[in-house]
């Protein structure tokens, strides 16, 4: 049996790192079939009691996503939209578990400045280590599924661990876990591919003849994949994105990074920079305001 | 649950219809996806609005709430007119064939006898011809008018396809899609299961929705079967078992009765509940009445109950009308008659209808008892909470106890869950602050009251002097003990009357099966249908073995279900008349030639010749019924009857008003609205994120679900010029609330009797306790009725209007 | 009459689950020295637990209790984690939004702790002993009974019955809590008993 070890780590911020070395016999996949899915927000309960977090009681807008968005608290939220299909004329309501996809090539790992804030298991975890964290927010910038989010408590970025604490000791992830439906499933990469299959095959028998798995390979992949009814169109699912990938700013400091070396001084001197690169001056613009206000109020 | 949770994978149609599963059940849900995803089963929903089980259905058709038995009585026409009839089921398990009594008849929604000034019919015409022999005379041809079969397709005659349109709003294509998927299930060798709720009971014709089903599942022939039956998804973890043990106004454990003052001594109550069979050879289990309510008197009173005092029948109450269910209880109240009153983990200034009648009914006892875990609304009936709940404390003169209780983490016992099975758990919590079990609650109460009475004497202090308390510490009695109770034990040594050496039963032993209790005082049991639950083997409740042979389901190890440990009810309906299953691959039971054997506990004797002793053991007849008796106040057939409050006249009777049979309280009447003055038609229904008014305590659950909304559709809300997210009143004839607009795609207005019916969902969470945002129940709009047989309120179909406004209410 | 049955077999033959796979510590290694790196600490380690059912819908899910402290061997005990069991034929370890929660009921701020009673027109609880609780309760119940009992009917039939006071019970109590119930409140007379099966 294989220890852990430093080496169980392949990946870590601001920090230079050969490839990902050998061990990554183990890689583990969180499978989300969004047609098993009921909506019941098991998989929330499950991760607030878990992790021990808690959210201040919200509003109602008009819609079932409660809290409105991810937060520092909420590692993974129901999305809810309701779909008129052209084609059949029928209502879907399409839901999805939003949180973090544990990116095989994780943006939020590659944009972070602060050496091991950020780190990536053999297994293919990518967890934040908040002892490290330094509240830039570039991991919100970075992360093409626009996930973590830095909390105005302590100044530090959170999302899902995959409940790394669990699966240390072989337990499944609280929310696959509770999932009502088995809606959700975990296991390895290669195992949760292959159940993928065959949920898919269920669906195209259900006449969903465009059903199919979402692991993008824009991040070389996930390790928390959907199982869609309309694998086409992805963004139907509340705007889950068609092709995500790296920006190319994370990808230019992360080469700078790179060459520079990861001293950390050197790498602070840098920080000016990629912040101006990524979040531009701190000044909101009437267009962003606008689309804010657009996302805000669009029929979930 | 006819069948069980566990069931449910091995149907091929599961028919979503009077509840919300997905929702409602989640972690039994499974069974439907595992249904679907594994052996190609299909999900069908039909439902006012496209809920969380729509959301992952094969087919969705909506429906005006409150008109599901025109619906149904419409796929029954169709199966029928189409041949999709289980032929050998029907007509050897049901009472097709049975011959009724000239005299009884139907017309223009009323049955013979009806009385309209006493809501009430004189059911003596709605019984069978009998034969000379003292049995029910039958034809098994069915060619005979006046036989169940032919009563039954003239009866369904009137709901064509058009006019379940015309009443359900449910698009004739949908409802014909509908009808055909369902009808399929007629071939012996598939099966539909029916998951249903409170969307189905709480009308003011509940009973009559349920029964509609039962009646299309015999035709069916899906009774019996795994993956089929009627399955009653109840609400609550131990519903099922505050009703088997009988905590109602009229019952005693195990579905027996409590004497009325039509039973004006002991024979004649015997005489009334021990049922004969109606036809030759058939079981009639009731026929051992006599024997569970001995057994259940000298339970209750030990050695008090002797074959002298008519085992101390006198000492429990008659009852002089039909029941004192809780809204009589709260008519009673609100009328100065009543007192006392105790809530025991009971919360209904929030689950009961009209609001505004509870708190006043309250307000007039002289004390009020609340034992709970959580600190409720009942409890603080009388303060002032603004607008969520007006009040003058000074002007209520009620005296108020709350008792602190514990609650299941530190609770130890049994909780019997909808496939009826009997689950113990195990405390794990020491009781925080100073609560206490209800047990002790309960005991310290009786110890004090039997003090009193044997100190100072007063009324009729016999039955509490004689209350059998056979626990160790009095004080503090122990589940484990209780349990052993309600199972049952030996009194006196039974012995063998051929063999007076051997003893059929020992004194002090605990009882094995209900069907060794005797009539004669020798046998005791608590409960007889749980007899079994707690034998000299042990607690079978705490049984954890999941060996399941084959995955049929049965689970037969896995706690104790009742009765006798039997997990699918009607098993005997799975197999032919010759014994055979009707499908191999879904066989329960099978007869050898010499007895039944299989999966599960046969329901009827394991050496009763299939082709001789018929399924439905607890009908006189021995066969599921098609058309009943006098059973049912409201009629032998079902019938479409309106919602008190509905938005169109009743298109087959336009001038009954609801349903004739039902109960209406001065008073009540005056308060139903007209749709000229409330036009929206509202249905009340719970969210998956929340259990009725306990888990808006919970900091996790209040999140999830915050604040109290109601929904509406694009269109109404375009027409009323309402905002998603913004703030709506809504009122009814008897209250007013304001929350939050849910504007969805999800409702959409129906087309009924040609008029436009917009649906106004409300959402039951919200108080002004707790750790969710304060907000109003919906009873401040719902009326006070309920069905005609059991009482349940009609919670499902009312009338409101709705207008945006400008704010919400003002949050002291 | 427990039957210990590995609760990884069962995880294995609920299918989809795939919690069973054979990886031990999915990928980790062995779990000591995961526990003392990055990880946050396996919060279960070292408590008790206890088998129960979830008290919310009619499902009747297994669920386990994990607590500090052992009542089976009279210490305090205090639950700090609920999570389905895996074992139970019906949740097979899955819980609802609401069961996965149950830890907050437990712990709800709003819980009932001490008997307490609101005079008559007065605005207040006030705090009471058990006893004083009880016993009022009791002579409240005395007085009201001997003053409307119906011991016979206008027939002289003997009835028997009290109506002036009537009694909710619950919906979530045990059965034994029920029967004992049914007993106290039916040798008493009272006919306006229910239950909450309707709503």
């Amino acid at each position: 049996m294989t220890t852990f070890q430093p080496l169980d780590i392949v990946r870590t911020s601001a920090t230079v790192t050969t490839a990902p070395p050998a061990g990554r016999d183990v890689e583990v996949a969180k499978l989300i079939d969004v047609s098993k899915c009921i909506g019941c927000k098991a998989c929330q309960s499950a991760c607030l009691e878990w992790n021990d977090l808690r959210e201040p009681v919200g509003t109602n807008l008009g819609v079932y996503d409660n809290p409105h968005d991810l937060t520092p608290n909420t590692w993974t939220l129901m999305r809810f939209t309701e779909w008129e299909n052209p084609q059949s004329g029928n209502l879907e309501w399409l839901i999805r578990k939003d949180g973090c996809m544990h990116c095989e090539d994780p943006g939020c790992l590659k944009a972070c400045p602060a050496p091991g804030a950020i780190v990536q298991y053999a297994n293919c975890i990518v967890d934040f280590q908040h002892d490290a964290c330094i509240g830039c927010g570039y991991c919100e910038k970075g992360c093409p599924f626009n996930i973590p989010r830095v909390s105005r408590i302590d100044n530090k970025a959170y999302k899902c661990s995959l409940c790394s604490d669990r699966l240390a000791i072989g337990q499944q992830p609280a929310c696959a876990k509770a999932c009502p439906t088995h809606a959700i499933m975990f296991g390895t990469k290669t195992e949760m591919l292959a159940q993928a299959e065959k949920n898919i095959g269920v669906l195209k028998t259900r006449g969903y003849s465009k059903a199919g798995l979402y692991n993008p390979p824009g991040v070389s992949g996930t390790h928390v994949m959907y199982v869609l009814h309309h694998a086409d169109q992805p963004q139907l699912y509340a705007g889950l994105a068609d092709n995500p990938s790296i920006s190319p700013l994370v990808e230019a400091w992360k080469g700078i990074g790179k060459y520079a070396g990861m001293a950390v001084i050197g790498a602070t001197a840098l920080i000016g920079a990629f912040h101006y690169l990524v979040r531009g001056p701190n000044k909101v613009s009437a267009h962003d305001e606008d689309e804010a206000k657009r996302l805000a109020e669009a029929p979930k | 649950m006819t069948n069980s949770w566990t069931d449910i994978k091995n149907t091929d149609l599961v028919l979503i219809m009077g509840g919300n599963a997905a929702e409602a059940h989640p972690c039994g849900f499974k069974g439907v996806i595992e249904a679907r995803n594994t052996r190609g089963a299909k999900l069908i929903v039909v439902d006012p609005r496209f809920t969380r089980s729509a959301s992952v259905a094969d087919y969705y058709a909506p429906i005006r709430q409150g008109t599901d038995i025109a619906f149904l009585l419409g796929v029954i026409k169709y199966c029928v007119e189409n041949n999709k009839v289980q032929w050998e089921y029907v007509k050897n398990y049901t009472n097709a064939s049975c011959i009724v009594k000239e005299g009884y008849g139907y017309q223009d929604g009323l049955f013979t006898g009806y009385d309209e000034s006493k809501r009430d019919y004189n059911r003596g015409s709605w019984s069978y011809e009998m034969g000379e022999d003292g049995f029910v005379k039958v034809d098994d041809t069915l060619a005979d008018p006046r036989c169940v079969w032919n009563l039954l397709k003239a009866h369904v005659a009137i709901y064509t396809p058009e006019m379940v349109e015309r009443i359900t709003g449910t698009p004739k294509d949908k409802f014909l899609y509908v009808a055909k998927a369902i009808a399929e299930t007629s071939a012996p060798d598939k099966a539909m299961t029916s998951m249903y709720a409170l969307g189905w009971t709480q009308h003011s014709k509940g009973s009559q929705n349920i029964r509609c089903m039962a009646m299309l599942q015999l035709i069916l022939g899906n009774m019996g079967l795994r993956g089929g039956g009627m399955n009653a998804l109840r609400g609550h973890s131990n519903i099922q078992g505050l009703t088997d043990i009988g905590l109602m106004s009229n019952l005693l454990p195990g579905y027996m009765t409590l004497p009325t003052d039509g039973d004006p001594d002991f024979a004649t109550y015997a005489s009334k509940r021990v049922f004969k069979p109606m036809r030759p050879g058939q079981v009639s289990f009731w026929q051992n009445y006599m024997k569970f309510f001995v057994s259940f008197q000298k339970t209750m009173f030990g050695a008090a109950a002797t074959k002298d005092n008519n085992f101390a029948f006198d000492y429990l109450p008659k009852i002089d009308v039909p029941s004192y269910d809780m809204l009589r209880a709260f008519e009673m109240m609100h009328n100065g008659q009543m007192n006392g009153y105790f809530c025991q983990g009971f919360n209904p200034i929030q689950s009961a209808p009209n609001k505004a009648k509870i708190k006043a009914a309250l307000g007039k006892l002289k004390f009020l008892v609340v034992m709970d875990p959580l600190k409720t609304e009942t409890a603080r009936f009388w303060e002032d909470h603004g607008e969520f709940n007006p009040s003058t404390p000074a002007d209520v003169k009620t005296e108020v106890f709350e008792l602190p209780t514990t609650c299941f983490a530190e609770d130890e016992g049994s909780l019997v869950n909808s496939s009826r099975w009997l689950q113990w758990h195990w405390a794990g919590a020491t009781p925080p602050n100073e609560t206490k079990s209800d047990v002790w609650i309960m005991a310290q109460l009786w110890k004090r009251l039997k003090a009193l009475y044997e100190k100072e004497g007063g009324a009729f202090p016999d039955a509490i002097k004689a209350l059998n308390w056979p626990y160790k510490n009095p004080d503090d009695p122990q589940p484990e003990e209780i349990a052993r109770e309600m199972n049952g034990s030996v009194v006196e040594d039974v012995v063998d009357p051929n063999d007076p050496t051997k003893k059929l039963l020992e004194k002090g032993k605990q009882m094995a099966a209900f069907a060794a209790l005797r009539d004669d005082g020798s046998t005791a049991a608590g409960c007889w249908i749980y007899t079994g639950c707690f034998t000299e083997a042990g607690n079978m409740m705490a049984r954890r073995d999941t060996s399941d042979p084959d995955n049929t389901g049965a689970y037969s190890k896995w706690a104790f279900a009742w009765p006798a440990n039997r997990r699918i009810l009607y098993n005997r309906a799975s197999a032919d008349m010759a014994g055979k299953p009707w499908d191999p691959k879904r066989k329960i039971i099978e007869w050898d030639g010499a007895k039944w054997s299989g999966y599960d506990v046969p329901d009827i004797a394991p050496t009763a010749a299939p082709d001789k002793v018929m399924p439905f053991i607890m009908c006189e007849e021995g066969v599921g019924r098609l058309w009943v008796r006098g059973l049912m106040k409201d009629g032998p057939f079902p019938v479409h009857y309106e919602p008190f409050e509905s938005p169109i006249d009743n298109p087959i009777a336009p001038k009954i008003r609801g349903n004739p049979a039902a109960r209406v309280f001065k008073g009540d009447m005056e308060v139903f609205g007209t749709a000229k003055d409330y036009p929206y038609a509202a249905v009340t229904y719970r969210l998956t994120e929340h259990f009725h008014y306990w888990t808006k305590h919970n900091a996790v659950n209040a999140t999830l679900q915050p604040e109290f909304f109601v929904e509406i559709s694009e269109q109404l809300a375009a027409e009323k010029k309402i905002t998603s997210g913004g703030w709506v009143r809504v009122w009814s004839m008897r209250g007013s609330v304001k929350a939050k607009a849910v504007v969805t795609k999800r409702i959409k207005p129906l087309i009924c009797d040609g008029k436009t019916v917009h649906i106004v969902g409300i959402p039951i969470h919200w108080g002004f306790m707790g750790a969710a945002k304060k907000g109003f129940g919906a009873n401040n709009l719902t009326p006070f009725v309920g069905d005609a047989n059991i009482e349940t309120p009609e919670f499902k179909a009312f009338l409101v209007d709705v207008e945006p406004i400008a704010s919400g209410p003002v949050v002291s | 009459m427990n039957i210990p049955v590995s609760r990884r077999a069962f995880m294995r033959a609920g299918g989809a689950g795939v919690a069973g796979t054979a990886l031990g510590a999915f990928g980790f290694g062995a779990a000591e020295q995961a526990l003392a790196a990055t990880i946050r600490p396996f919060k279960l380690a070292r408590l008790t637990e206890t088998r129960n059912t979830c008290p919310y819908c009619s499902v009747g899910c297994g669920i386990i209790m994990y607590s500090k402290g052992d009542i089976k061997k009279g210490e305090k005990a205090e639950i700090t984690h609920i999570e389905g069991d895996s074992d139970h034929p019906t949740n097979k370890g899955t819980l609802c939004p609401k069961g996965a929660a149950l830890l907050d009921f437990v712990n709800a701020e709003t819980r009932t702790k001490y008997p307490m009673v609101r005079e008559g027109g007065t605005n207040e609880w006030k705090r009471l002993s058990w006893d004083e609780a009880l016993d009022r309760i009791a002579r409240l119940m005395k007085a009201d009974r001997d003053a409307n009992f119906i011991a016979k009917n206008k027939d002289g039939l003997t009835v028997n019955r009290w109506l002036s006071t009537g009694f909710l019970a619950a919906s979530a109590t045990t059965n034994e809590t029920a029967m004992l119930t049914y007993k106290v409140v039916r040798s008493t007379g009272i006919l306006a008993f229910d239950n909450q099966a309707r709503v």
